[in-house]
């Protein structure tokens, strides 16, 4: 078993609409891949099913081999699948370095062989006592200045960024990014991509990137994955998957539907 | 990094209130009770931070209470520390198993559903003759090692155990907060959805969060039973839940030592409306509580904390 992950036939509705059909994908380590699609594909169901937000209809998800499908994000999360939401999920009243102290206690405690143990006095991936591996973190991430400022104020590209390094806290194997860049100036989008490719690059994990500028994705991804409607379009090298005819016309361009694909 | 000052604060405020109630006797009775009721707002304010507003502590308050009564007036149990600890192990017991229930549920419905479990157990104290029905029954004064810790004379000793007791839970509380799990309360209120995503379990969390108040809501119960020397049903009516929230919003959620001192103001101006107007007393504490929310939202701790600042 090479994979890391591997999603297989995943099938998703909500009502009339199809949020995935027959996703198959695999991930190997080290990958970095760019999830691309128009608004409403499907790209956060995935990454919401492969996380155990969402249960899928139908299909199988496995991690390392081992069959995921059914458990719950913490669970998830410990395994070492870890993510960053299209809105920050942050902790608005905290302070963004009590925001990694909150994250980083969870990793400590759950380190514990028992309730009533002891802590171990290093926070495991990091080594390093809870404060040093928060301030470390803030360290990575840049962000210092805002370290005691409320998340709930920060500006939305800070916000991001915190919500990734919160992401990191569990020293993740497979890490999913759901529109990092998004709510950012286009100036500022290869700084921010620059910053979390080198902090995750540190950790060795696989990386998932949902995003819409193409110039990111080519610029950062080694694989593109593109959804339609739920389905994958295409999955390969960025450049022949960006140069496919129907991923521009259907992903890229324009909004129309794809001329070998029925909709039943 | 800030000093952490309060734990010397609270150290000071001990010493403090060991010489006031040796030079002010007369103060002893409604310091003993403040700090009963202020255990259970102390949990409340736990269940506060958690995002958790629990309209029901009333059940947990004469839970421990009667867990108390019933050693002490069937057993001939006197002893204050076992009475207590009988009291949180009692509450708490209750608690974690309706915490089973409790802890699936937010907003309103929470509140409501440990309201209706408060009403539950009013009802079947009410139905109860052995335990003297709608009256309760008296308890007979607390020792502790065999010493009396209420005589005619002085109830100097019950008071100088419920501020131990009383400071001694607050600096619990206070170190708890800054435990990993203790942390969780605030982000819990905040985000359940990350804190499910960081890899702890939300419903756990709060779990174990309603055991504690419920154990402090029992304890305190307990020491309030053992001040006034009488409990009856009233102590889990819902209006009895319904001070222990006021009381919580009155006092604020800044300062773990806030709870205490909303408990002494709450029963100050209840003793001094009743006095002056028996029946409209109800009449001050209302506009008591509307003055504070318009003009201190973060409760009455904002003013020592504004003074620190
Ligand atoms: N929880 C839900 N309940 C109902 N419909 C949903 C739910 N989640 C997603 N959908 C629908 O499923 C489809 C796919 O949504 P999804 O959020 O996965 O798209 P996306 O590719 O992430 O789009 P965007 O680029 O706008 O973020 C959409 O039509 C969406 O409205
Ligand atoms: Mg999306």
């Amino acid at each position: 078993m090479s994979h890391l992950l591997e999603a297989r036939n995943l099938d998703k509705r909500f009502g009339a609409v199809t949020a995935a059909a027959d996703i198959s994908v695999t991930v190997a380590p080290d990958s970095v891949i760019g999830l691309i699609g128009t608004n409403g594909a499907g790209k956060t169901t995935f990454v919401n099913m492969v996380t155990g937000y969402l249960k899928p209809d139908k299909g199988r998800i496995y991690f390392e081999g081992r069959d995921i499908t059914a458990l719950h994000p913490r669970q998830v999360t410990r395994l070492g699948i870890c993510r960053s939401f299209q809105i920050p999920q942050l902790y608005n009243s905290l302070s963004a370095y009590d925001n990694l102290i909150v994250a980083l206690g969870i990793v400590l405690r759950n380190a514990k062989p028992a309730p009533w143990a002891r802590a171990p006095r290093l926070v495991p991936g990091h080594d390093l006592p809870l404060a040093d591996a928060a301030e470390a973190l803030l360290e990575r991430f840049d962000l210092g200045e805002f370290r005691d400022k409320p998340a709930g104020v920060l500006p939305e590209g800070v916000r991001k960024l915190l919500d990734i390094a919160m992401a990191l806290a569990n020293k993740p194997r497979v890490l999913l990014l759901d529109e990092p860049t998004s709510g950012v100036s286009s100036e500022e989008k290869f700084a921010i991509m620059d910053r979390v490719m080198s902090a995750v690059r540190a950790e060795g994990a696989a990386v998932l990137f949902v995003e819409h500028d193409m110039d990111i994705v080519a610029r950062y991804a080694g694989r593109v994955l593109a959804f339609y409607e739920g389905r994958i379009l295409a999955d390969g090298a960025p450049d022949v998957v960006l140069a496919d005819p129907q991923v521009r016309e259907y992903v890229i361009g324009g909004q129309a539907e794809p001329k070998e694909v029925s909709h039943a | 990094m800030k000093k952490d000052r309060t734990p010397s604060l609270l150290l000071a405020a001990l010493v403090a209130l060991l010489i006031l109630g040796l030079v002010l006797p007369e103060w002893r009775f409604l310091g003993t009770l403040a700090i009963g009721k202020g255990l259970t707002v102390l949990g409340l304010l736990l269940l506060l931070r958690t995002g958790l507003v629990s309209f029901g502590q009333g059940l947990y308050y004469c839970l421990g209470a009667y867990a108390a009564g019933t050693l002490g007036q069937f057993w001939g149990t006197t002893d204050a520390l076992l009475l207590l600890v009988v009291a949180g192990l009692a509450a708490g017991l209750a608690a974690a198993i309706l915490g089973i229930l409790l802890a699936a549920y937010r907003g309103i419905f929470f509140s409501m559903l440990s309201l209706a479990l408060s009403m539950i157990l009013y009802g079947l104290l009410v139905k109860s003759a052995a335990l003297g029905s709608t009256d309760g029954f008296n308890l007979p004064a607390p020792t502790l090692f065999g010493l009396p810790l209420v005589s005619h004379d002085s109830r100097y000793p019950l008071f100088v155990l419920a501020c131990v007791l009383g400071v001694a839970a607050a600096l619990a509380m206070h170190y708890y907060f800054r435990t990993p799990l203790g942390r969780l309360s605030p982000a819990i209120r905040d985000n359940e959805i990350r804190v499910e995503y960081l890899g702890a379990s939300v419903r756990a969390a709060v779990h174990v969060k309603y055991v504690i108040a419920g154990i402090l809501a029992g304890v305190g119960g307990a020491l309030t039973g053992m001040t006034v020397g009488h409990i009856d049903p009233e102590m889990a009516y819902w209006t009895t839940s319904g001070e222990f929230v006021f009381v919580a919003i009155l006092s604020g959620t800044g300062s773990v030592a806030a709870p205490f001192l909303g408990s002494f103001i709450f029963e100050l101006v209840r003793t001094f409306a009743y006095e002056y107007s028996p029946n409209s007393w109800q009449l001050a504490l209302g506009t008591a509580m509307l003055l504070i929310i318009v003009f201190l939202p973060a409760g009455l701790w904002s003013l020592v904390q504004r003074r620190r600042a």
